[in-house]
């Protein structure tokens, strides 16, 4: 039992709660009452808070938030350091610690989604509005990037297929189409060619529909820091990182299969699947093993990063050409 | 007492070699207390194998310097710049070797062969060790100044496979290793020039028979 206090400048509960603790707390709360209730999610709240409080840090930390036990990798989390840390984020720097520092003055709001093409309910909607009906919930993923790292990741947000059913796609809809912001200004790496922007990312609508596929708009139990691709940004986890696409204002339907941004750079090094597979190496190094953040040495990596259940999607089609 | 002329070079070598210690200094300290970023592993790759080629333009720049400001003495630093060269190429390879492949002769031998930019990489550091043999007074002697300047003119091409390896492995942002190849072709027109000029100067030789 936590004992209370409340200093001068009253700290909240969660301010002064080491995250390890609190996250500790978290999971011995969501396995005890998932049990208890026998179902995939639990409920994750805050029992020391009070509701006022709650709603005055709405913005800064998701409360009752809950995680989805279904989607639990029981494998160690990456500090949240190194999450925030160690980012690909080419708009904001191709070094690793580029994205962090550049993105620091990075405007989230106001924040317009574009949702288009081939759909009945296409929208234009300010991204608050977009979020506030969805139903937030945590996952723990396993994030592996196409240059052999991984990490284990608590997102927080909602299943894209949600997103997409409430757009009602048309029967001419075979593919998703995702498009970053392009703003020079905001973000600095677009200054320089280095990719073909804006950055352009795409899944097949059976891909897209999948349980496993994500929206994030939170990590961690926090908003989206701007380095992770703030404020909306695309996870799925048994392809390579660079699918997961950030920073995104616009979703599109689309008939034919869209361009992607690594496909055009690059065709024969990254394909328009890109699914995790220890079994086609990149051309220039192996995608055998994998060194995860926090590790010296490297581990195996697994097919579809460990998603077997994706496997069905593929049916039929030579991965080793269809990479 | 002042120092004579040999005791202050070796104590400018020394100052030479501490300076060029410091990345290597660095990367220990930070292995230790943990402050290498999220991947110590990569970081210690890319500093290791950055310094290397640093090193070896910079022992590359000494001649055209040398030229350029008529700075006679600084040629006494060269051997020191390229053994510390291929000291760092040696440590990037060890972090390679113990790190990713985990010490498996047998998978290194396979990665080696199977990826280009690792091949170069793995050339470029071969190429290097019998320079490194041969930088003793003693090898200069016994090969003689004309054979040893032949053996040792293998060190361009070691900058280049080494900058063409490093091009290989970059996914998009190539602005680093473009920026090396600029300023090894720089020593590179540097040095033909000279050569040029010094052959135009030279008295004529005997025609060819």
């Amino acid at each position: 039992m936590l004992i209370k206090i409340r200093d001068h400048c009253a700290a909240t509960e969660q301010e002064i709660t080491p995250k390890e603790l609190y996250l500790n707390r978290r999971e011995i709360i969501a396995g005890a009452s998932s049990a208890a209730i026998g179902i995939g999610t639990a409920a994750i709240t805050m029992p020391f808070e009070a509701p006022e409080a709650r709603a005055a840090k709405a913005t800064k930390i998701f409360e009752s938030v809950t995680r989805n036990s279904a989607f639990d990798v029981k494998e160690k989390l990456t500090p949240e350091k190194d999450v925030t840390s160690y980012n690909n984020f080419y708009e904001f720097g191709t070094d690793k610690e580029d994205p962090k520092r550049l993105s620091a003055g990075f405007h989230t709001k106001p924040w317009k989604l574009i949702i288009e093409g081939e759909c009945d309910k296409p929208a234009s909607i300010e991204l608050d509005d977009f979020i506030k009906p969805q139903k937030l919930e945590e996952r723990i993923y396993r994030l592996r990037c196409v240059e052999a790292w991984s990490m284990v990741i608590p997102w927080i947000g909602f299943p894209l297929a949600d997103v997409i059913k409430a757009a009602k796609p048309n029967s001419k809809a075979k593919y998703v189409a995702f498009t970053t912001l392009q703003n020079q200004e905001q973000m600095p790496g677009q200054k320089h060619p280095i990719l073909d922007w804006p950055y352009r990312e795409g899944l097949r609508l059976d891909e897209a529909l999948h349980p496993l596929t994500f929206l994030a708009v939170g990590l961690y139990g926090e908003v989206l820091p701007n380095q992770n691709g703030a404020p909306l940004r695309l996870v799925v986890p048994w392809k390579y990182g660079f699918k997961s696409i950030k920073s995104i204002v616009k979703i599109s339907f689309t008939s034919t299969q869209p361009k992607t941004t690594w496909n055009m750079m690059a065709p024969e090094e990254y394909g328009f699947y890109s699914n995790v597979n220890p079994k086609v190496d990149h051309p220039r190094w192996t995608q055998a093993r994998e060194r995860r953040i926090g590790e010296l040495f490297k581990r195996d990596t697994l097919m579809f990063n460990g998603y077997e259940q994706v496997a069905s999607l593929y049916q039929g089609m030579d991965l080793k050409k269809d990479y | 007492m002042p120092l004579t002329i040999k005791q202050k070079l070796l104590l400018t070598k020394m100052l030479l070699g501490a300076i060029l210690m410091v990345p290597l200094g660095m990367l220990i300290t930070g292995f230790f207390t943990d402050n290498l970023g999220a991947n110590p592993v990569e970081k210690m790759t890319h500093v290791t194998g950055d310094w290397a080629l640093r090193i070896l333009l910079i022992s590359l720049a000494v001649t055209p310097m040398q030229r350029l400001f008529k700075w006679r003495k600084i040629i006494l630093y060269r051997r020191l710049l390229g053994l510390l060269a291929f000291f760092y190429a040696l440590l990037h390879f060890s972090v390679y070797l113990i790190f990713d492949q985990e010490l498996n002769f047998a998978d290194t031998l396979t990665d080696i062969k199977k990826r280009p930019y690792i091949l170069l990489g793995t050339i470029a550091l071969g190429l290097m060790i019998p320079l490194a043999l041969t930088s003793t007074d003693r090898m200069i002697r016994r090969l003689g100044a004309k054979k040893w300047k032949k053996i040792h003119k293998s060190v361009y091409l070691v900058c280049l496979l080494a900058i063409t390896h490093y091009w290989w492995l970059v996914k998009a942002d190539i602005s680093l290793p473009a920026f090396y190849l600029l300023i090894f072709s720089s020593l590179m027109v540097l040095r033909l020039n000279a050569t040029r000029k010094s052959h135009k100067d030279a008295p004529a030789k005997t025609p060819p028979q």
